[in-house]
């Protein structure tokens, strides 16, 4: 019977470049930026990493395949690299290697990489997908962009559970708004300005009906974490943390080929969210989790984020909404230091990103965003589309 | 017996009052206000020729086995290619299989006509052709053509079972008579002087095959209850009208008011149109032209009330309608104007020909399979079952759903995404017998969708590499109008 990851590993340094529009830095850069902070902060050499994982997405119009980019840009010393990519978790996925490498006893430092340079794309927003989704989808995909595949699940949800256009857009600027407020406590942000829900929903339509704020930006940006077996982490540090559970759900191909799926809701975040919960040994999400940072990649995928993670129950989610209990001040404080909404959504690096601003909350380091005592942590990661996605989903924790 | 056993056409959605054109250019050419009455059919960005040919083909197998149809032939001047057969690109998205015979009949205005009589030949010894006429020419802007020119398509199914208009014979005449040309290379026509045309042409030529049939057969122009005279010009088709010594109640409508000139398929969406009024007995005569004229007649049998269930044909095309007010749009759609396509335009990945050759049917005639084991019907052709409760493998047979109906479970208008009319509209299709498909949506405006809608599929250009010379065709999902 396989136990699971929890309690096996700690992260015991992290390292994140500030995000944005990064013009005058190159991913090599980028690597070493938040190679150094990492380093420092779990007072470690180069010579102690014993492997690490690599991870980014569009590598055609980036760092290019394979992992040669990050032991050239860092001159690791003839270590394993691994270079993953799993969509947007691909940052989460990159973690998750280099615990399952301590956890195993294959190694004993291990360090997990996500670097991302999208503003050398010439794209606002992500590029186009003509080849992302494989040759024979070219022929048959409708002609669709990220926003769009996600403004399908507004529709249908707000269809599903009588809330008119106007009442449905109220709740996801709230979301919106909440994050951006939280971006102006947080100096690696990339949007560090107030938005209010009036501006929110007055906004030009990107896809119906979500406008301009409900969707994310493009940006650079790298994160990485530095992990040893749990047993081993009160060498390195008095307040390592603690991983309570990695979880991977990838969908089966029946959201978007089936009528099963209901178009309201994200079937794979449900599914990891469970095996998560069970893993970790949670029972009751909605009270024991204190923090979370999910994929706000668009303000309705946040929405949905809540009801799959069975934190609001299906359907309710807006009640918690409009009462501020995912604020910054809030029972369940979501996207403490901004979000994808402030930071933009470096593929590679978001995973990592999420889990450093948990890390740094349960140290008592989160500034003008310290949440009080935090004891569970949730990050959440959705890539694809709500119709045909992959999820991670990760627990930590400052306690073994 | 050989002849006519079903009929159908197609128009395309949009139609531009004339009006609007006049008011954009009659400044440049003020004579088209003799020609700016009524209105004409704009095909959509994502519709030609081959995809009206498709869509009129499946309104006249409305009540046809597909499978009894052995040959497909193809009219038309606009054909997108000159060296990639274009009838079997409609032969393949109606999934009629392999072993059939296509041609393309292609370059005068009587190729429509040219192709009913090849398939009746082909007809003689048994078997089933469906003949497509469709075209979809471009005026240049500030000329006559502009105005009049309309797009549309018609098909006819032909064979000697179940007959419902009887071939009774046919005379033509060729000429190469110069009143419009186009060379390999060009998007516009030149003419030569009207009522030259007029004079020479249409009143001389058109007579010529008229004589020659009622000749041969020992005719009077009183025996036809129907005359079809492929004659877009208002002042020539009336000299002809008297010259031919019929009563204008004979006519039929040429549809240039409110569809337009429809180039080869004229005289084919015409007979469509006459065929559904027609009665048993009726006698019509057709008069195409265009490098000459085809004279062909038929004679209307007892089976013609078996056929007319459902068919959508020219009138219940000519309903489903809606105003293109803006000229502009009328220029990108037709692509006569350079256009700032930005970074998303341009980047057009290239397309597989091997991929498109494995996937076949699957993407030509939407195919897709159902499971054996537990029926359920999925997209694209899987191996492994779709259905949760099953994952069977390799139980598949196929499932084709371009002939089903579906509801809309989501949507979005997309402002991002590359189209030539945004914003591109797009939603995840439930199939009323079962399986669901991500689709894009057409011929609907964002304020008119909502979910759960009725749709049915239509094929149509999906994508274009104009640099290397390809079209994308695929399945679109279409708002059922009420």
């Amino acid at each position: 019977m396989a136990k699971g990851i929890k309690n096996e590993v700690a992260i015991i340094g992290m390292g994140c470049t500030k995000f944005g529009e990064l013009w005058d830095k190159s991913a090599a850069d980028l690597i070493v930026d938040a190679y150094l902070e990492a380093v420092e902060d779990a007072g470690i050499e180069k010579d102690d990493i014993d492997a690490a994982w690599f991870g980014t997405c569009f590598d055609e119009v980036n760092v290019g395949k394979s992992a040669l980019a990050l032991p050239k840009a860092l001159k690791l010393p003839f270590i394993p690299v691994t270079r993953v990519e799993n969509f947007c978790a691909s940052g989460t996925e990159s973690f998750r290697g280099a615990c399952y490498a301590v956890a195993s006893g294959a190694c004993d430092v291990a360090l997990a990489f996500g670097a991302e340079k999208l503003k050398d794309t010439g794209y606002g927003g992500l590029p186009d997908f003509g080849n992302l989704l494989g040759l024979e989808n070219r022929s048959t995909f409708p002609n669709m962009t990220a926003p769009g595949g996600f403004a399908l699940m507004a529709t249908t949800y707000f269809d599903k559970y009588g809330l008119s256009a106007e009442e449905g857009k109220q709740v996801l600027a709230h979301i919106s708004s909440k994050s951006h407020h939280n971006g102006t406590l947080n100096p690696k942000a990339h949007l560090r300005r107030e938005v209010s829900v009036e501006q929110i929903m007055k906004a030009p339509i990107v896809a119906w009906p979500l406008g301009l704020f409900d969707c994310c930006g493009v940006s650079d940006g790298a994160a990485c974490a530095i992990v040893v077996r749990a047993q081993d982490a009160k060498k390195y540090r008095k307040d390592p943390i603690y991983v309570k559970s990695l979880q991977v759900a990838v969908t089966s191909g029946e959201e978007m080929a089936h009528q099963s799926w209901d178009g309201a809701h994200v079937e794979t975040t449900t599914r990891a969210g469970i095996k998560a919960y069970k893993e970790a040994g949670i029972t009751n999400p909605r009270e024991e989790i204190s923090m979370m940072e999910v994929h706000d990649c668009f303000s309705i995928t946040e929405l949905s984020t809540y009801e799959d993670l069975q934190i609001s129950p299906r359907g309710q989610a807006a009640k918690d909404v409009e009462a501020g209990f995912f604020d910054l001040d809030g029972k369940v404080p979501c996207q403490p230091d901004g979000g994808l909404k402030c930071f933009g959504h470096p593929i590679g690096a978001s995973g990592l990103r999420m889990i450093y601003e948990l890390y740094k909350q349960f140290q008592g380091k989160a500034d003008k965003r310290q949440i009080e005592n935090p004891r569970l942590g949730l990050t959440h990661n959705l890539g694809g589309f709500p119709c045909m996605s992959v999820v991670s989903v990760a627990i930590l924790g400052s306690e073994l | 017996m050989v002849g006519i056993t079903s009929y159908g056409a197609y128009i395309p959605w949009y139609r531009m009052n004339r009006k609007v054109i006049f008011d954009q250019l009659g400044w440049f050419n003020p004579a088209t206000a003799g020609v700016a009455r009524g209105e004409k059919s704009v095909a959509n960005y994502d519709e030609d020729t081959i995809t009206m040919a498709v869509s009129a083909a499946i309104d006249c197998l409305t009540n046809k086995d597909r499978t009894s149809v052995d040959g497909l032939y193809l009219a038309s001047t606009s054909l997108p290619f000159a060296e990639r057969q274009n009838s079997v690109i409609v032969s393949e998205a109606l999934d009629l299989g392999s072993g059939i015979r296509t041609a393309d009949f292609s370059n005068s205005l009587k190729s429509g006509t040219t192709a009913l009589l090849s398939a009746f030949d082909a007809v003689r010894e048994g078997g089933t052709t469906m003949v497509c006429a469709s075209d979809n020419r471009v005026g240049k802007p500030g000329s006559s053509q502009e105005h009049t020119f309309g797009d549309g398509a018609a098909a006819l199914l032909v064979g000697s079972e179940g007959v419902i208009a009887e071939f009774k014979g046919s005379y033509s005449v060729s000429h190469d008579f110069i009143d419009f040309r186009r060379a390999q290379s060009e998007i516009f026509v030149h003419g030569w002087e009207e009522r030259w045309i007029r004079d020479e042409g249409y009143a001389k030529i058109i007579p010529e095959a008229a004589m020659g049939l009622a000749k041969k057969y020992n005719l009077n122009v009183s025996d036809f209850a129907k005359i079809i005279i492929a004659c877009p010009v208002a002042g020539a088709l009336k000299g002809l009208v008297k010259m031919l010594g019929a009563n204008p109640e004979q006519i039929q409508d040429n549809l240039v008011a409110n569809v337009g000139d429809t180039g080869t398929a004229m005289p084919l969406m015409m007979l469509t149109a006459a065929l559904e009024d027609a009665q048993p007995g009726d006698k019509i005569l057709v008069l195409s032209y265009g490098s000459g004229s085809d004279a062909l007649f038929f004679e209307v049998t007892d089976e013609i009330e078996k056929v007319k269930k459902d068919i959508k044909g020219i009138k219940g095309h000519l309903a489903e309608r809606n105003d293109l007010t803006v000229y502009g749009k009328y220029l990108v759609f037709r692509n006569i104007i350079p256009l700032e396509v930005g970074i998303r335009g341009e980047d057009v990945s290239p397309t597989a020909m091997s991929v498109l050759w494995r996937e076949g049917k699957v993407i030509s005639a939407l195919v897709g399979s159902r499971c054996t084991a537990c029926g359920t019907p999925q997209y694209p052709r899987q191996r492994v079952c779709v259905n949760p409760e099953c994952g069977a493998i390799d139980e598949m047979e196929d499932y084709c759903f371009s002939d089903k109906m579906g509801t809309l479970t989501s949507y979005t208008g997309d402002n991002l995404s590359f189209t030539w009319d945004p914003p591109q509209i797009y939603g995840l299709v439930d199939f009323e017998e079962g399986g669901r498909l991500f689709l894009d949506l057409t011929d609907c405006s964002l304020d008119s969708v909502k979910v759960g809608m009725s749709v049915s599929m239509s094929f149509r250009k999906k994508y274009s590499d104009p640099q290397r010379g390809f079209f994308g065709y695929f399945w679109k999902a279409v708002p059922v109008k009420q």
